[in-house]
């Protein structure tokens, strides 16, 4: 079955109660090194989301990702608003208005999402943030469509590498966002963001195997 | 959790309706987007001086709101930046033709939402400018972290430059002022208790009953250190002595001392602790020339104090004695 705008907006209404359900899981990450109001912030956002997908129905994949963007650009605040905001952007930029997604065109996107979240957070890969998710899975994500895998694949790799690299920030030390002031402190802690980061794609995973 | 509250999505709306039914005729407040805008905005001719911030920090930045000091706030989610589109939006109510001045924190999420916001304005043509404060000595300016907290200088901050562009300074003059204040001031704080955030429900952290957190910042996030308890004098020496060293503050220096309670700590350890930091003070020959006391920056119940210290010069000095009127602070009319 092709990967429309459809299928592409069922994916984002399955990605949102996926966020529900994690809601106080990611509450509980963010408690411990920020602020508490991670998984409160992209319930809230999602919901939204929801809300504007039930008014109407974009043509194809890249503009249901710009109204999820533009979404959370506007509802959300704090950090996760903007930095989730800019990655959708990027990669509905990044898929123009082709109608179904393609394994190729889902890895630049993903390339492009990640390059949208580092030049607005200024982050690197190790400074424990949802970057340290994100990068991993656009590279997992483009080796598996080079050798021809499919969507699903693509997407699937991409949520292993993400979970992965999400695990891999509990060691670090922060330096960006608010668990930087903690420094030390931060250290033996998942970073909420990546952990976000790794449901989503988790979620897309999913659905793109079920579709 | 026990909140006067009915449903903790709400808590911010709530209140917003309460502060409009307290402050009729100072204050204009709007919903979705939530702005807190002066009644009488937008003035024409006069610089607006935009700020916002997450709500639970009461008064701040709503109830800075009036003649003298803001032209409109934007309240975002507890704990939580506002959006661009609030920004545009108070933007919109206040703009007297003659520029913006947004004053940020320095936080992550408020510095790329209003980053956002000055992008999206500027390509409409709107002149403004943003300042970013990062007054807390607790968080080391590194490559490694966000940078210094914007927390107590925010106050002074919004005070001097509404004062200047309430009497007609011009958008250069006040960003110019906005960093000559961010220069000199420098603030820290401390923590007994953890804030419960509304929606979630439970304390940030836990404190046992003989320890605090020294270097907090005003969102539950736990401090630099946790320490042992100390008695006011050592609670004082712990956050003063940072604050000192940092700028440096030396002797023969004029200062404005603002001794803030995070939201529990009651006005009777408050004024304790205030008296212990003036001491503290005329003991280094700093003279302290101006004096501000209560809760004005908080974390919705925390018990706590912060200090923060503002080096004067006679155009600091003048600006603060300014009139005001806001619901918080209201003098010189």
């Amino acid at each position: 079955m092709p990967c429309d705008a459809a299928a592409v907006a069922a994916a984002i209404r399955a990605a949102a109660a996926v966020i529900t359900t994690h809601r106080d899981e990611l509450v509980r990450l963010d408690q411990a090194i920020g602020d508490a109001d991670h998984g409160e912030n992209l319930e809230r956002g999602f919901g939204f989301v929801v809300s504007s997908l039930d008014g109407e129905v974009p043509d194809n994949p890249g503009a249901v990702l710009k109204l999820v963007a533009t979404t959370l650009i506007s509802k959300v605040g704090g950090a996760a608003g903007p930095l989730y905001g800019t990655a959708f952007l990027r990669a509905a930029t990044a898929l123009g208005d082709a109608p179904v997604l393609t394994p190729e065109s889902v890895a630049a996107a993903l390339r492009a999402a990640v390059g949208g979240v580092v030049a607005r957070g200024k982050a690197e890969v190790g400074d424990k943030t949802m970057v340290d998710a994100l990068t991993p899975a656009a590279d997992a994500a483009e080796q598996t469509a080079a050798v021809a895998g499919e969507l699903a694949e693509v997407l699937r790799a991409a949520a292993d590498a993400a979970e992965a690299g999400a695990e891999s920030t509990v060691p670090l030390i922060a330096r960006k966002g608010r668990a930087s002031y903690l420094g030390e402190r931060s250290v033996g802690h998942l970073d909420p963001g990546a952990r976000s980061s790794a449901l989503l794609l988790r979620s897309f995973a999913d659905s793109a195997a079920g579709a | 959790m026990k909140k006067i509250v009915n449903d903790p999505a709400d808590v911010v709306a709530d209140a917003l309706r309460g502060l409009a039914a307290a402050h009729p005729g100072l204050l204009r407040v709007t919903e979705d987007p939530a702005v807190v805008a002066r009644a009488d905005a937008p003035v024409r001719g006069k610089v607006a001086v935009v700020s916002g911030g997450g709500s639970g920090h009461e008064p701040l930045h709503t109830g800075f709101v009036g003649p003298g000091m803001l032209d409109a706030a934007c309240p975002g989610a507890v704990f939580t930046s506002p959006t661009p589109d609030q920004v545009q939006a108070a933007v919109s109510q206040v703009d007297g033709g003659a520029g913006i001045l947004l004053v940020v924190k320095n936080y992550t999420g408020d510095v790329l939402n209003f980053e956002t916001a000055a992008e999206l304005l500027a390509a409409d043509g709107v002149d403004v400018r943003t300042v970013v404060i990062d007054d807390d000595v607790a968080v080391q300016d590194s490559l490694y972290t966000a940078g210094r907290r914007g927390v107590g200088g925010t106050v002074p901050l919004e005070k001097i430059v509404g004062a200047a562009a309430e009497a007609g300074a011009d958008l250069d003059t006040c960003e110019r002022l906005a960093g000559t204040v961010i220069a000199n001031t420098r603030s820290m704080g401390m923590a007994l208790t953890a804030p419960t955030v509304p929606h979630v429900g439970e304390p940030s952290f836990t404190l046992a009953g003989d320890e605090m957190e020294v270097g907090i910042g005003i969102h539950g996030e736990p401090g630099r250190r946790r320490a042992a308890l100390a008695d006011a004098n050592g609670i004082v020496t712990a956050l003063l002595d940072p604050i000192l060293s940092d700028l440096p503050f030396t002797e023969g220096d004029r200062v404005l001392l603002f001794t803030n309670s995070m939201g529990g700590t009651p006005l009777l350890e408050l004024y304790l602790a205030h008296g212990i930091a003036e001491r503290r003070l005329a003991e280094r020959g700093i003279a302290v020339e101006r004096r501000l006391v209560g809760p004005f920056i908080t974390s919705l119940e925390m018990q706590g104090m912060s200090l923060t210290m503002l080096r004067l010069d006679d155009e600091l000095l003048r600006w603060w004695d300014a009139p005001v009127h806001t619901p918080a602070l209201r003098w010189g009319l």
